[in-house]
């Protein structure tokens, strides 16, 4: 992922309202949730499985909690949190549809934001090399990768419309030029990654 | 951020002690029994600030004592038992917190405990002294809190039955802690805890010696209380940290002795630990306090731990390790489910350490820093400051 002001961040942090109770999996060194704490006046609270990452969350005074998602929600009441994020993890979960389905029952809504594995220039890559595609924001090869399940955009609507997700906000990303908002057609084509913000009906 | 100094030692330190519970006054113990005048020797490093909210509780683990940082002399070999947590700079900065260690009650380093002197019969108190639980520790140090003129704790710390106290404090009294800090402890002893505990008791109570509890002044039951040190210190290392520290090497000889006499590094070792702690410890003390671990099982009575920690208001940080089998992960993980789930702020690190249990003693996976980031954090968001600056 490009550093500096993080397109998705941004995007993020206009999602969620000021003083919402927000849990971020996957919080990482704590970046977005520290954004969230600091910006939003929210209630955060992260989970991170690497001990670097929970100990630079502890540096920014942030609450964390070192597990590993897959496991990490079976205790949480349901609607225990007003947001639960899954920024650019959901590829790193072993059963994402479990992450999923636990995370909008935590959670009255769910932000999640995938890379986009039919982005134009991973598709040109597979095309034209024949190999695993390899970017700036995905470096790793495919015997190293921590990244076991991807996706395209399509994929993601779909599962959700399967699963009767509710979708309320796509956000659609591009990285190039520093990071933007794309509002053009064929999103799983152009955008590297994007935002989903989720619900899921009451029953 | 501000220049930091390098860390450096607390000094000189001396011992104080305080006694309370003075006729005709007694403490009404958990487990039944009555208990006064009590007793606690306790150190204090740093100073207090003006309103009197800077203050940092350290509980001590079973062998552990009044002395975590600095020393007595110069010449003194050693310091306390944390000194590497605790000074100018340190995890536990002595520049900005008031730090409190007390020797907890039936102890043998000054406190009350079964080698002191019973008032009603002028001997040592041995078997006749009543067990103590956690709960008793930590009621004994509140005793000493408020003799000290501190309403609320801004920290209560401590590794192993230090944290277990921890755990209590924020339990038994949930206004008078702002922070709680358990590291590599457990909410309830485990089969496998107390059946170590057991062999130790065994141990001691085997010995020729040990006279129903009535040694003092005799010989005492020092190849029991070895042994108990023996077996417990093979349950604060693990497998790879005795590989690394001592591997198959033999011990002033090229090849096998082929006998009974003491071959290996690492049995010799555990003989010198063992013989050194007879020197600091006393047997009865070790049966008390490693049965007051054995009772601790904050569930009881309802069984639910969720329950047990329901009144909890204190922020939490706590912290175990990888390599720990004696207090493994997965007993933190458990204080910290119960934590979450009534919504307290729990913050949970399992550092990457390969020295076992005892790693909390050592500065593993940077725990230092942890602590001092967690324990800056937390101060600044209670608006707690640091003691005035210069007399």
């Amino acid at each position: 992922m490009t550093q500096g002001t993080r397109i998705d961040h941004s995007v993020i942090l206009d999602l969620i309202p000021q003083g919402a109770k927000v849990l971020d999996l996957g919080c990482g060194d704590g970046s977005l949730l520290a954004k969230l704490v600091h910006q939003k006046g929210t209630t955060g609270r992260g989970i991170e499985i690497s001990e670097d990452g929970v100990r630079a969350c502890i540096a920014k005074g942030l609450t964390v909690l070192q597990g590993d998602i897959d496991e990490g929600l079976r205790d949480y009441p349901d609607r225990s949190f007003d947001y639960v994020i899954l920024n650019q993890t959901i590829q790193v979960a072993k059963k994402p549809d479990v992450v999923l389905s636990e995370m909008l029952r935590v959670g009255k809504k769910g932000v999640v934001g995938i890379p986009n594995f039919a982005y134009w220039r991973m598709r040109l890559y597979l095309l034209v090399y024949g190999r695993m595609p390899k970017t700036e924001f995905l470096p790793y090869d495919w015997y190293d990768t921590p990244n076991i399940h991807f996706c395209s955009i399509l994929d993601f609507e779909a599962y959700c419309a399967k699963k009767a997700y509710t979708i309320e906000k796509k956000i659609f990303l591009s990285t190039d030029r520093g990071g933007r908002v794309l509002q053009g057609v064929r999103p799983n084509l152009f955008s590297e990654s994007a935002v989903f913000l989720l619900s899921q009906r009451q029953t | 951020m501000p220049h930091r100094k390098e860390p450096g030692s607390i000094g000189l330190v001396k011992r104080k002690f305080f006694t309370f519970c003075e006729p005709p006054h007694e403490m009404a113990l958990e487990g039944g029994g009555r208990l006064g005048p009590i007793t606690l020797a306790y150190e204090t490093y740093g100073r207090l600030n003006k309103d009197r909210s800077n203050a940092l509780l350290i509980l001590h683990a079973l062998s552990g004592d009044s002395h975590a940082a600095g020393k007595y002399s110069p010449d003194d070999p050693k310091p306390g038992w944390w000194d590497n947590m605790i000074g100018p700079g340190k995890g536990f900065d002595t520049e900005k917190y008031f730090v409190i260690c007390s020797n907890v009650v039936g102890g043998c380093q000054g406190s009350t405990g079964p080698a002191s002197l019973n008032p009603a019969t002028g001997k040592e108190y041995g078997l006749s002294f009543p067990i103590i639980t956690i709960t008793d520790m930590v009621r004994s140090q509140a005793h000493l809190i408020d003799h000290l003129g501190i309403e609320r704790l801004f920290a209560v710390v401590g590794g192993s039955m230090g944290g277990m106290q921890a755990l209590q404090w924020a339990v038994s009294y949930p206004d008078r802690v702002v922070a709680s800090i358990p590291i590599a402890t457990t909410a309830k002893h485990s089969p496998q805890q107390i059946a170590f505990n057991q062999v130790g008791r065994a141990a001691i109570m085997a010995d020729p010696h040990f006279n129903d509890g009535d040694y003092y002044g005799k010989e005492i039951p020092k190849d029991g209380l070895a042994l108990a040190r023996m077996v417990g210190h093979i349950t604060y290392l693990s497998d790879d940290s005795m590989s690394e520290k001592f591997g198959r090497r033999l011990r002033g000889k090229k090849t096998f002795g082929y006998s009974f006499n003491l071959d290996f590094e690492v049995e010799s070792y555990l003989r010198y630990k063992g013989d050194a702690f007879v020197n600091r410890f006393d047997a009865n003390s070790y049966l008390y306090i490693t049965k007051a671990i054995d009772y601790y099982d904050l569930t009881l009575p309802s069984g639910s731990l969720v329950k047990a920690l329901e009144k909890v208001k204190s922020k939490f940080l706590v912290i175990s390790f990888k390599s720990d089998w004696l207090y493994p992960p997965y007993q933190s993980k458990e204080i910290v489910k119960a934590l979450m789930v009534n919504g307290v702020d729990v913050t949970y690190c399992e550092i990457d350490s390969r020295y076992g249990h005892d790693a909390f003693l050592l500065d593993e996976g940077e725990m230092s820093k942890i602590l001092r980031n967690f324990l800056e954090n937390v101060a600044s968001r209670n608006g707690i400051a640091g003691p005035a600056v210069g007399t």
